[in-house]
């Protein structure tokens, strides 16, 4: 009797298996923030401190911007103010301006042209001034302030590229195949660094970092401004996942 | 003595038995517990089919289907950890299950991005 049972649970374990029913569903699988900024209503995109081409303003373009894809995509009220022109009040703020207060621009070394990462360094001290930052936040009812900096500038590079080409044999037949050739390509390289401040204390919440690059054949000619919303698009939700969450959709197989 | 060997090795098969029974009965409460659940996830009662679901999986934790559908319906209400372990328990009772392969490949796709980008 026993034997039988187990037989038959056996049977009825490798039917089971043997004829597998599946269903296919739409899932969206949800991703939280990596802020939580639960305790803000509002959000202001301050400014940011920006170097590299001067062909554009990467401090007006990315404000703008990221205004308006978070009016779109984020709970938080964006708060419609002026651009702040973080690169004269770091002058003013800086540790050493304190020595010549009657004119602290001269007195404090930082660069007049913004070209490379290591010029945008000397004005870390302005994101870290916590006073600062409160005091903007008090201005505007304490919001959550979006701030850092940005790097939008021209690289070139030579080198050999893979591409496709066509080719017909001698029977007139087409083929396609990877050669490899030498080139000279330029493009532009996007770093923006935003620096999460929480504008009740004037403290850092959060920093994240990105770098997109792009080249293209040196014959082709892309405007920067097209090429700076080009890189921004790709970073754009990275950076809209740290405010709110998203939902990636998806198929999963059920089983029966 | 023989007598009361007898009734005693009795007893043990009757409850031996009865436990069979009442497994096999246990399975097919499981196997109409998951085809209910699949039916109310299909129109988007994801908790309602987590219920019916982890009901099956209670009845029968060795139900391979049970805790892969479980896994997928914690994906989508966001609990990543109890999907991770519902994933791993289904492959692990059925491990050349190309679908339950599937369903976690992807799971751990999101998921490790979403690790990535909160260690950032």
């Amino acid at each position: 009797m026993r034997i039988a049972n187990c037989l038959a649970s056996a049977a009825f374990v490798l039917a089971a298996s043997a004829c597998t029913t599946t269903f296919e569903v739409p899932v969206e699988t949800p991703i939280k923030p990596k802020l939580d900024v639960a305790a803000f209503s509002r959000v202001l995109v301050a400014g940011f401190v920006a170097g590299g081409t001067e062909d554009v303003d990467a401090n007006l373009e990315t404000v703008r911007l990221l205004r308006n894809q978070l009016k779109n995509k984020s709970r938080l009220k964006i708060i419609d103010a002026d651009v702040l022109p973080l690169r004269e009040m770091a002058a003013k703020i800086h540790p050493a301006s304190q020595s010549d207060p009657a004119n602290p621009a001269l007195a404090v070394d930082l660069p007049k042209i913004i070209k490379e990462d290591r010029d945008l360094q000397a004005f870390e001290p302005l994101f870290a001034n916590v006073a600062y930052w409160k005091k903007i936040g008090e201005e505007f009812q304490s919001p959550l302030i979006v701030t850092g900096t940005v790097m939008f500038a021209p690289q070139a590079a030579t080198g050999y590229v893979q591409r496709e080409q066509e080719i017909y044999d001698t029977f007139g037949r087409r083929q396609v195949v990877p050669i490899r050739t030498y080139m000279e390509r330029k493009g532009f390289i996007l770093k923006p660094k935003f620096i999460f401040i929480d504008g009740r204390t004037g403290a850092v919440l959060y920093t994240e970092t990105f770098r997109e690059e792009v080249l293209y054949s040196a014959e082709q000619s892309n405007p920067a401004l097209s090429t700076y919303f080009e890189l921004m698009d790709r970073l754009v939700p990275a950076f809209l996942s740290t405010l709110s969450s998203q939902s990636i959709r998806g198929t999963r197989t059920l089983l029966k | 003595m023989t007598r009361l060997k007898k009734s005693l090795t009795l007893a043990f098969a009757a409850v031996a038995v009865s436990a069979t029974v009442a497994s096999a009965a246990d399975r097919k409460e499981a196997r109409s517990q998951v085809e209910f659940g699949i039916k109310v996830a299909e129109q988007g009662l994801w908790k309602e089919a987590i219920y019916r679901w982890e009901r099956a999986a209670e009845l029968d934790p060795t139900y391979a289907a049970a805790f892969n559908n479980l896994a997928v319906a914690y994906e989508t209400e966001g609990l990543m950890d109890k999907a991770k372990k519902a994933y791993e328990r289904a492959l692990e009772l059925d491990p050349k299950n190309v679908y339950i392969r599937q369903n976690f490949d992807l799971f751990k796709e999101i998921n490790d991005r979403a690790n990535r980008q909160l260690s950032r």
